[in-house]
């Protein structure tokens, strides 16, 4: 293991991977350009009187190949010099790197705040056995880089920083042993969810974007044969290409997905070519949606996303980063959310996730199945704002969670943990006074959930907005942060 | 109990209506004065011209009108455990914050501030779309808040 506060360097084969090649492709066109002409010199003419004639006689091309010759070397020297500066160290407390050759920067990231690590292995790294290691940790462009280091050593400092990291309590004291991480933690075997290559196909096929890539193709080929020139023909490669291109690179990115809950976090996984691998620590996901795009419906598939505090700018999928499951029935979802969620009373009712993801405003499953969680329908009324889904719009309070139900022909589940809700909007517009309506909007941490309760009555409004600001405040009483001591703490400790 | 305007709700500072005045009447100066030159100044404004001065008049009459109750709707309480802010008649918005959540607080003090011896007191959370901003509070009031808030937030701390 690493011992702490020593100074350690990235992979050799670094300043090659984070652009070095190319400089060595140009280096190698160049030489096969010249091939003959170096040789000349180097073999025919060893002296160097000689060779700095001949680049004088050669006038402006033999100044130019020196420049160039200069210019590289220079590069190789300085990628190597940023090799040997770029230092990186962990303690108990923090990850801390320092690099730069002219301008110094020391970036020093605590523990107990990271969000997520991601490990990327993309193709070329992988020849060398080398991988790219991502901590987050909460705000804008707080990405703390190790890029890159050796495979080994990667999964040993991943787990080390888990460990020390340790993350905050658990919400729940069923999950309390969790908090004693052994040092090296148990990944159970086998991922929870399979998806199968056939469903996964289906799942990126089966968008609007393909409908609009289809007719857009459609309109290109009617244009081709109206047209009877060539205008239309040539634009249809470079669609054709671009379309390809999207669809296969969501799918080599997606393939190999695999989700395990350790005891120090979900783990997920996926790519072929570049591998990613990401863990979570428990307690850092701030909101859960559950959708279903509108061409999924008669095959029951869902995906899964998440509002988490870190994302780093150089994320292997920047837009896709935040889900957690590309496809899977509502059996998968249900595991998922229990691994992401973990101890949730609201989430643990027994229906409550299928009322959710399936439920409609006049049917909320039979109601000795939902244990308790009792979803608040839209009125009639709603219909004037929601034609599609006023139906099937509505929500849950729960003491540790907000349930959202949503959407027209497609359909959305958000879940909202209370013990990171970060505040509570209550909103009225002339319209939905009017109509005795009001707008609940529930405040996270920035992602691609909007968490917002859209077309609720004014009464209901109220009274979820008391019962909600209420537990917001007690599930926050209940978890002090382990690392940090109270202001009591601090008084006692004078 | 939202909408109730009672004795625990705090109000801002009266003077903070002059100050909304002030900048409408800046506001108004500044957008119909210009409408007017370009209305007066070029060719095709003979005949069209006039209708931007005549909206932006009508514009700022009614935000000098309606200010009086909007300054009067903002407010804030400060309850156990967390900071309740409204304002907003026509769009009415009340939003909770329980102090652990608070990041950070700002004191801004714009020119206009200044000039009536007020600040805005901003809060922060981690969320983006938070977005209370109290304007119109005396100088002393908005540190002393400040601080109380503060030392709130600093107990009752909850990890991100």
């Amino acid at each position: 293991m690493t011992s702490e506060g020593e100074w350690k360097r990235l992979h050799p084969a670094t300043p090659l991977l984070r652009g070095g090649i190319a400089f060595i492709a140009v280096l190698g066109f160049i030489l096969a350009s010249f091939r003959e002409r170096i040789v000349e010199t180097a073999v025919g003419s060893p002296d160097v009187d000689n060779f700095v004639v001949e680049i004088y006689e050669r006038g402006q091309l033999g100044w130019a190949l020196g420049i160039v010759i200069t210019v590289l070397l220079i590069g190789v020297a300085a990628f190597t010099l940023s090799w040997r500066m770029h230092l990186y160290r962990i303690n108990a407390e923090a990850v801390e790197v320092k690099s730069g050759i002219l301008f110094r920067t020391n970036r020093k990231a605590r523990l107990d705040r990271i969000q997520d690590i991601v490990i990327t292995r993309p193709t070329l790294a992988r020849l060398f056995g080398a991988a790219r290691l991502e901590l987050s940790v909460a705000g804008q462009d707080s990405t703390v880089q190790l890029s890159y280091l050796r495979g080994g050593e990667v999964e040993k400092l991943r787990q080390e920083i888990l460990r020390l990291a340790g993350g905050p309590p658990p919400a729940d004291p069923a999950t309390e042993k969790t908090r004693d991480r052994p040092a090296d933690p148990a990944v159970p075997a086998g991922s929870l969810v399979n998806i199968p290559t056939a469903r996964l196909v289906g799942s990126i096929l089966l968008r609007w974007s393909t409908v609009g890539f289809l007719l857009l193709i459609g309109a290109l080929i009617t244009g081709t044969v109206l047209d009877e020139g060539l205008t239309f023909a040539l634009l249809l490669v470079p669609v054709i290409l671009g379309g390809l291109g999207y669809f296969y690179s969501h799918f080599t990115s997606s393939l190999r997905f695999s989700i395990v809950g350790s005891s120090d976090g979900v783990r997920i996984g996926y790519g072929l070519f570049t591998v990613s691998n990401e863990t979570l620590p428990p307690g850092r996901i701030h909101a859960v949606e559950v959708f279903q795009r509108v061409l999924w419906r008669p095959l029951g598939w869902w995906s899964v996303r998440i509002n988490r505090a870190g994302h780093g700018p150089h994320h292997a999928r920047s837009k896709e980063s935040a889900i957690v499951l590309p496809v899977g029935r509502v059996a998968d979802v249900e595991r998922v959310l229990a691994l992401l969620l973990p101890g949730s009373a609201a989430l643990a009712a027994p229906g409550a996730i299928r009322a959710g993801l399936l439920g409609s405003g006049r049917m909320n499953g039979p109601p000795d199945s939902t244990g308790g969680i009792e979803f608040v329908a839209a009125p009639v009324r709603a219909f004037w704002l929601r034609p599609l889904s006023w139906r099937r719009t509505a929500f849950a309070v729960s003491a540790d969670a907000v349930l959202i139900r949503q959407g027209g022909p497609s359909r959305s589940f958000v879940v909202v943990p209370l013990a990171r809700l970060q505040s509570l909007d209550f909103r009225q517009g002339p319209v939905r006074r009017c109509l005795g309506l009001a707008q609940l909007r529930l405040h996270t941490v920035p992602g691609p959930i909007a968490c917002v309760v859209g077309i609720p009555t004014a009464d209901d409004a109220h009274t979820a907005f008391a019962a909600i600001s209420a537990a917001m405040v007690e599930t926050t009483a209940e978890e002090p942060t382990a690392e940090e001591p109270t202001a009591e703490q601090i008084g006692a400790a004078r | 109990m939202l909408t109730d305007t009672g004795d625990d709700w705090r109000r801002i500072s009266p003077k903070y209506l002059a100050l909304e005045l002030v900048s409408i009447a800046i506001f108004g100066l500044v957008t119909v004065g210009g409408a007017t030159l370009l209305a007066v100044n070029t060719s095709w404004g003979q005949t069209f011209g006039w209708i931007a001065p005549a909206v932006f008049t009508v514009v700022t009459v009614i935000m000098l009108a309606v200010a009086p109750r909007r300054v009067r709707a903002l407010g804030y309480r400060l309850r156990p455990d967390d900071l309740l802010f409204r304002r907003g008649i026509m769009f009415h918005r009340v939003v909770a914050v329980p102090y652990g959540r608070m990041q950070l607080i700002d004191i801004n003090r714009g020119p206009i501030d200044r000039m009536f011896g007020l600040a805005e007191l901003k809060f922060v959370t981690a969320a983006a779309s938070t977005g209370v901003t109290l304007p119109g509070l005396p100088v002393a009031e908005a540190d002393a808040l400040r601080d109380h808030l503060v030392s709130l937030a600093e107990s009752r701390r909850s990890g991100l």
